[in-house]
């Protein structure tokens, strides 16, 4: 392992990494990132990295947490939230009615992307779009999903530990991929746009993209 | 993906009540999609990409021109967007999973301005007409 990050670190005025300091391997789910190099922070988690500091090619300065080259997804750890973004994601959320928001949501997924149904066996009825909008079942979970949220939004500086818990249920007894995750997260903003008209504005759009994105990177973070 | 009558009924009919909005619907589009996706505005480096930009409109105009000719020819997206095909696959060479990008914001669009017209049946239509679309655009890339 060490040969692999040796040659990479030597590559010449180590431009492989410049620019390339948080690493993704998925759509960046809090694009815009800061693109500062990664912090080596007490991310702990055994078995997946050496936990060392490299320093990067001599003179250049930089240096790269290891974890960043063996886990990529880690390098997006912190998310920075803009006082803006803050004041766009309350404002909206403080409007939302949560219960009708949620069902709806929940209806569109399995309605849009019926595949997504596969989930819900007992949920009974779910044969046509009718059924589904009507479906006690799909109103009472589509609540829950977007309660949930809610708790998101309470804690944005701190999403992967607010998440680890469902994020293991998903996995683990859920089965649930996590594909599943994004595309609810798009349809939500459908809704919310629908909802809102023009007050939901480009950069209000681009804010709760990055925050449904964020937190279904969350919701994914503890699959194995 | 198959576009079902009832598919093809619902989406013809969201173009026609967009009307003569779609080149508005297209310049939105591109500005929300920028805004949304900023990896999207590296196939623009040679745009002014600023709000009201005059280039983003007309592109918009035309993006939304190909949407409403594909509509309009619906029983067949492949032969209507033949040349545009063509143009994406040799020339413009846009990497496929930005067409579902475009997608969701003209959802978006589509959905801050008519929330009454986007049922959830409706929304279905156009999200599957909206891949069907990217489909045939990059059909030929390989």
């Amino acid at each position: 392992m060490s040969c692999v990050l040796g040659s990479l670190l030597s590559d010449s005025q180590g431009s492989f990494l410049e620019g390339h300091t948080s690493l993704q391997t998925d759509p960046c789910p809090a694009s815009p990132a800061p693109r500062t190099p990664p912090s080596h922070g007490p991310s702990g988690r055994p078995g997946r990295g050496c936990g060392q500091g490299i320093k990067g090619p001599a003179g250049s300065g930089l240096s790269y947490g290891v974890c960043a080259l063996l886990q990529p997804s880690r390098a997006a750890t912190m998310v920075h939230w803009s006082a803006e973004e803050k004041q766009l994601i309350s404002s909206v959320w403080g409007k939302v009615n949560v219960e009708e928001c949620g069902a709806e949501a929940l209806a569109r997924l399995l309605i849009v992307y019926p595949w997504t149904q596969r989930f819900f066996d007992n949920f009974g009825n779910l044969s046509s779009p009718t059924a589904i909008i009507g479906n006690p079942k799909v109103r009472a979970h589509g609540k829950k999903v977007l309660t949930s949220f809610g708790e998101a939004i309470k804690n944005l500086d701190n999403l992967k530990a607010t998440y680890s818990k469902l994020s293991e249920l998903h996995c683990d007894k859920l089965h649930v991929d996590p594909e599943n995750f994004r595309l609810l997260g798009d349809i939500l903003i459908i809704v919310l746009a629908a909802h809102f008209g023009k007050d939901f504005g480009p950069s209000c759009q681009a804010t709760w993209q990055k925050l449904v994105g964020v937190v279904a990177h969350a919701l994914a973070h503890k699959y194995h | 993906m198959v576009l079902s009558s009832a598919d093809k009924t619902n989406v013809k009919g969201v173009f026609a009540k967009i009307g003569g909005h779609a080149e508005d619907y297209g310049a939105e589009t591109l500005e929300r999609m920028f805004a949304t996706y900023p990896q999207t505005k590296t196939y623009f480096p040679h745009f002014d990409l600023g709000k009201g930009s005059a280039q983003v409109k007309g592109h918009g105009k035309k993006v939304a021109a190909a949407l409403v000719e594909a509509a309009n020819h619906i029983d067949d997206i492949a032969g209507a967007l033949s040349k545009l095909s063509d143009l994406h696959a040799q020339k413009l060479r846009v990497d496929p999973v930005n067409f579902k990008l475009l997608g969701q914001c003209f959802l978006v669009v589509v959905a801050s301005h008519n929330p009454a017209l986007l049922t959830p049946e409706v929304h279905a239509s156009l999200d599957k007409f909206l891949c069907a679309v990217g489909t045939v655009l990059t059909a030929k890339y390989r």
